[in-house]
This record gives C-alpha cells, structure tokens and sequence, in this order.
C-alpha cells in the first residue's frame, strides 16, 4: 500500500539530509576545533617553553658542577613561579631526595613536581642535551612537562652537558577548559544544524510526498473506476507536470470508458428491445403452437410434420426469447430476489420432482438446513445445472448440500469424462458452446450465464471445476441470510 | 383441507372467459386457443370495451393485458374489482415485476407472463374458477370476524365482507387452522395450485388486499398474522 512507500521515501529523505548535515558539521566544526585547539595548546608552549628560558638564565654560574639536593632544590625554586612546578635532576639526585631542607618553604609543596610523572623518553631526550617536551595527563589534569638539560661552556667555549637536568609542568587546565568549551560550542552547533535539517528535510519531504501520496490516491481512486478522478496542479515544477499528464491520461481514459460503457449499453439496449419486440409476435404464436401440436397427428403429411415443427420451434425459440429477456434484466440491474426463508432440501427435493428427476439424481442433503434466498432463482440455476449434467455428464448425477453458519453450498457432479481445460474458463460465457459442431442443443446457451447472474444477485458465486476423481462439478455458493438489495419489509 | 377443496372446473366446462387485449394476433391466438379447451370467450381489444362487456356478459373469469392503449390495464383491473368479485388473470411483460405488483394490488387474483402458454393459461383459470367446498360446519366467530363456512359468507361486526374468490379461499385456508403458520411456498399449492416455486409476491398482495378488508388497521393485524422469515398465521385472536 501506499502509506509504506512513502514512509520509505521520507525515511531516505531524511536520512540523506542528516548524514549530510552531519558531514558538513562535522567537517566544518571539527575542522575549526582542531585548529583552535593547536594554536591554544601551541600558544601555551610557546609562552611556557619562553618563560623557562629567561628563567634557566638566571641559574648562571652554577655554583658546582655536581649539586647536591639541596642545590638541586635551589635550581628547582628558581625555576618556578606561580604557575608551574619544577624539579631539578642529577643523574639519579634530584630537587625532592634528601631530608626535608631548613628553607622548605610551605607553598612549595604546591610548586613541587614528582620526578615519577616524567615520562622515560622524555628524559631521555633530554639527557642528551635537547629541550624537550611533552603533555602528560597527572593527577587528572593534563600537564605540559618541559624539560631542559643545563649546559656548561668549558675553557675551549664548547659546551657540554652538565648532567643537571631541570623540568617543570605547567598546568593546562585553563587550556582544557577553553578547548572542552570549544568542543561543547561545536557539539551545540552541530546538534542545532542537524535539527536544522531535520526540520527542513521534514518540511521538503512534505512539499514533494504531499504531491506523490495525492498522485498515489488518485491513481488509486482511477483503478477503482471512478473515472472522474484529477489532481489539482499546483506550481510548475516536475511535479506539477506529472500532476498535469495524469490529469490529461484521466480525461482520456474516461472519455474511453465512456464511449465503452455507451457502445456496451446500445448493444444491451438493441438485445433488449430485440427480445421485447419478439415477444409480442411470439406471444400469437405460442397461443396457437398448443393448437397446432394436438392437430399435428390428424393432419397429412407433410403438413403434420411441419405442424409438429412449427410448434416445437416456437416452444424453443420462447424459452430462447425469455432468457435474453432475463440476462438484459441482469444487466440493466433491474433484476431483483423475492426472498423467503426456505428448507434448502426440500427446495432441492421439489426442483428435482417437478422436472421429474428424483430417481436418476443422487442427493445427499444435509437436513433442517434453512436459508433465506429467492426459491425461484435457485430452482433455475438447480435445474439448469442438474439438467446439464443429466444431458451432457455420466450418470451417477449427484447433488450435495453443505452448510455453516454463514453459507450454504450445493454441489452438482456427474461422473463423466470432465471439461477440458480449456473450457473451464468459458463456461459461463453466453452462447459458449464447448464444440463448434454441437449442435444446437438444449437450451439457449444463455442457461449457466443466467445461473451465475442469479448466483450473483445473491451475492453467492458459481463455479466449476473438474472432481479429482473424474465427472464436472459445479459448485454454488449462497449466503445463508442473503440481502435485498432493495431492501424489502419482509 | 380436502373438503374446502371443491370440484375443480373441468377444461371445457364452459366458463364465460373475457379477454381484454389489444394486440390482433394475441386475441386471435388467446382466443383461438381457449375456445378449443370449450370457453365461451368474449375477446376485446380496449379496456373501455371490456367494462362494457363485463356488465353484459357477466364473465367467470377475466383475463386482461396490462399494456393497453387508452385506459390502462390497472385502471380496468381496479374498475372491474369495484364493480365486483369476478377473478381477473393478468397477462404481464417479463422483466416488468412492477407491473407484476401494481397489478397485484390494483386486486388482480394471479397473472400469467407473456409469451403465454395456453395451457398455463387454463391452469390458471382452472384454479381461480375452482368452487369453494362448502361445510356443514358451525359458524365460526373470532373476534368481530364470524366465517361461515356453509354459506361461504364473511361478517366483520355482523356486516358481510365482500371478498374475491382467492381472498376468501386464502382467509378459509388459513382459518382452517388458527394458530398453524403457513409458508408461502404451501399457500401458493394450496390456494393458487401453483407449483413450490410459485412467486410469493401473489400471496403478500393477496393478504394485503384482505387485510383492509377484515382488519380494523391492517398495519397492526389481528386476524391474518404476518410469521416473519416464514410465512403467515391465522390469529390468535
């Protein structure tokens, strides 16, 4: 169904519009976090790694080439400020070894840096005579560690390494946050642009479903016939255009039907008015056949025998002139049920006594089974169908009555040979015969198409198929409680 | 039932038959055709010309097109019921079931669909012609209703009831037996001789016209009870 389809659309419409937006905001804010993000982090180093220059400066002269801790410690407090914390090494000595200095000064301990946090390579690098650094995560703030070998100018002005390695970290706290508030800013734009394109793929998706789902319905309401179905064209864009060819394959499609049901109406009509003006003429002629018929023996021959024929062609062509009296009832619709709650098998019973069938019919009725349904029309269609297999089946013929709650079925079989296949579908067709060269048999060929339309008029069915064991058997179908259309009182 | 059941008029036994049709070859046909099962019959071709002849022939039955030119066959059937009880057989169009039901109200006792067989015809007038048997039997009261069975006379209040031949042998049917529902299908076997497959609209219209009869307001019925879904009912008073 339609609903699903565009469901479908929508759901990919919206998803191509979030994956884009959230690919461009992505791109574009990711992009822009990553830059500031660097210059931040580049800015402070740059500032830090500075700063610690000028610092290391003033430790000239070294007071000795291999200091002890409390030397150490005195490097180590040069080196700060409010800041950052420092440490200075020497070789395995460092600022913190030792016992606690007379000079400990208690906001050292905030300027303090623990030697473990320096990462190896650092020190490494370091040790070879190269400022290094390096971010470190510590305590649960980031930190940068910036370290830098001590260098000492001998008597020949090169420079050597002293061994004396100093370090300090600088908090990037601050840093963290501004970036973390950058990052949040990003995420806030991002979420804010993809609502953005949700709502706009929303209102994008309506703009063109809205268009496809009244083409869908449209569609559908042709297919259901009714031919006056259009669309209003709005606007000029392709949309408006469809809109507009399916207007105009509507205008045509119902101009043909038109014509159709207007050429199919004459030639209903013409039957119709066929049979009535027949019937008038015949009507003389089958108040005499009778007359005829019983003169036929006393006449010479061969005016008997045209009397015998005359009378008995009139006979046919009646019962040929009501039944196309009957069928153009069913298709002008005027064709009504006289409705009467009836015992089905005594309806089947009498069908079959009247015609004088009741001994070479099988019946296996099902008892106390009543409906209501026009016993007239379903005598026709017994009759017609238990004829048929009577003249064309195998004996044994049977009829059988089932029955639920809701329907009735009666099933008419003979033990013959079967349709063939390729006769099944045709049937009920009017005038069908099976063969070319049957002849004109009984019957008008109008005999099965009428018992559909009466099968049909109850909104029952009747169908046919060949029994797995051999023989046609044509099934009908009627409802147990069927309705007037009319609606009539009783 | 079998003693309401009377002698049948045998074919031939010379009822007076007025055929009122206007086309040439059906009269001749019609005409040609009951006259050899031994009818007198009185063929005209107009409405006006039948009215006429009802009051100077005096026919049994009456067996009249629906289809005439002038005064219509309703118009005709509702004039000769007023005029009195003779049974009028309709010849209907197929396929014209208002006609059928207009005609059956205008009070015409049975029709009989065109092309016509003329044995069907004389079936028909066979069984309309059939003489109520008569009882010996009390005079029956129910209600305001008394039904003489002996005399073949219906009183409401004490005032006789003037009813066509099908209505009284529909009221004596289904009096015979108060209380017992009939169906139609039974009605139509036993009151019209049609077959099981008769058409049941004979049998509604036949109790609509009796009941404005005998029934004080024949949308309420106290005499002829409609059983729904099955059929109808004499009573309980």
């Amino acid at each position: 169904m339609a609903p699903r389809a565009s469901l479908g659309l929508r759901a990919r419409l919206l998803f191509a519009f979030a994956l884009l937006c959230v690919v461009t905001a992505a791109a574009v804010t990711g992009g822009m976090y990553v830059d500031a993000r660097n210059a931040i982090l580049q800015r402070t180093q740059d500032a830090a790694v500075q700063a610690m220059k000028r610092r290391m400066e003033q430790l000239f002269p070294l007071r000795s080439v291999a200091p002890g801790p409390d030397e150490l410690r005195e490097i180590a407090g040069t080196m700060t400020d409010g800041d950052n914390r420092a440490v200075a090494v020497y070789h395995e000595v460092h600022s913190l070894s030792g016992p606690a200095p007379g000079r400990w000064r208690p906001d050292w301990k905030w300027q303090i840096l623990d030697p473990k946090v320096i990462p190896p390579r650092l020190r490494q690098t370091v040790a070879d005579g190269v400022m290094a650094w390096q971010r470190v995560v510590w305590q649960g703030e980031p930190y940068l560690i910036i370290g830098a070998p001590l260098l000492v100018v001998g008597e020949d002005r090169t420079t050597r390494v002293s061994g004396i390695e100093v370090y300090t970290a600088r908090s990037l706290g601050p840093e963290q946050r501004s970036i973390d508030e950058l990052a949040g800013r990003a995420w806030l734009a991002g979420g804010a642009a993809l609502a953005f394109a949700v709502v706009l793929a929303l209102l994008a998706t309506r703009g063109v479903l809205g268009p496809v789902r009244e083409l869908g319905r449209a569609a559908r309401l042709l297919g259901e016939g009714n031919m006056r179905t259009r669309i209003a064209v709005r606007g000029s864009d392709e949309l408006a255009d469809v809109a507009r060819t399916f207007n105009t394959a509507a205008a045509e499609l119902e101009r043909h039907v038109k014509q159709l049901r207007e050429m199919e109406a004459d030639a209903r009509r013409f039957v119709a008015d066929v049979s009535h003006e027949l019937r008038t003429p015949l009507a003389a002629l089958a108040a005499v056949a009778d007359v005829l018929e019983e003169e036929a023996a006393r006449l010479p021959e061969p005016a008997g025998r045209a009397a015998m024929l005359v009378s008995q062609e009139t006979l046919n062509l009646t019962a040929l002139v009501n039944d196309l009296i009957e069928i153009s009832r069913f298709d002008s619709g005027v064709a009504a049920l006289a409705l009467n709650e009836v015992d089905v098998a005594e309806l089947v019973r009498a069908t079959l006594r009247v015609r004088g069938w009741s001994e070479s019919v099988h019946t296996e009725l099902a008892p106390g089974v009543t409906a209501r349904l026009d016993p007239r029309r379903v005598d026709v269609v017994l009759a017609n169908l238990v004829g048929n297999a009577l003249r064309h089946g195998e004996p044994p013929v049977s009829v059988r009555l089932r029955a639920d709650a809701h329907w009735i079925v009666l099933e008419v079989r003979d033990h013959g040979p079967g349709l063939a296949e390729a006769v099944l579908p045709h049937v009920f067709d009017r005038f069908y015969k099976a063969s070319a060269a049957r002849a004109r048999s009984e019957g008008s060929g109008l005999g099965l198409a009428i018992a559909r339309e009466n099968a049909r008029l109850h909104r029952g069915d009747l169908t046919v198929t060949n029994a797995p064991d051999g023989g046609a058997m044509f099934t009908l179908r009627l409802p147990r409680q069927a309705v007037d259309p009319d609606g009539s009182p009783e | 039932m079998g003693e309401l059941r009377g002698r049948a008029v045998k074919p031939g036994g010379g009822s007076r038959v007025l055929l009122i049709e206007d086309d040439p070859a059906i009269r001749e046909g019609l005409e040609l055709a009951l006259t050899r099962h031994g009818h007198r019959v009185r063929a005209v071709e107009s409405g006006e010309q039948g009215l006429d002849r009802l009051r100077t022939d005096l026919p049994d039955v009456v067996v009249l097109d629906l289809m005439l030119p002038g005064m219509d066959g309703f118009e005709v059937c509702r004039r000769i019921r007023a005029a009195g009880e003779v049974p009028i057989i309709m010849l209907t169009a197929r396929g014209d079931d208002m006609d059928v039901v207009a005609g059956l109200e205008a009070g015409a006792d049975d029709y009989v669909v065109k092309p016509v067989q003329p044995r069907v015809l004389e079936a028909r007038i066979g069984a309309v012609l059939r003489r109520i048997g008569r009882d010996q039997a009390e005079l029956e009261r129910y209600g305001d209703l008394t039904i003489d069975r002996a005399g073949l006379v219906v009183a409401s209040r004490g005032v006789p009831v003037s009813l066509a031949p099908t209505e009284l042998r529909l009221l004596l049917e289904l009096s015979g037996t108060p209380g017992r529902v009939h169906s139609r299908q039974q009605l139509l076997e036993s009151v019209w001789e049609h077959g099981y497959f008769g058409d049941s609209r004979l049998v509604d219209a036949c109790v609509q016209r009796l009941r404005a009869k005998i029934e004080d307001d024949s949308a309420a019925p106290v005499y002829v009870q409609t059983v729904r879904g099955f059929g109808y009912r004499f009573g309980p008073v």
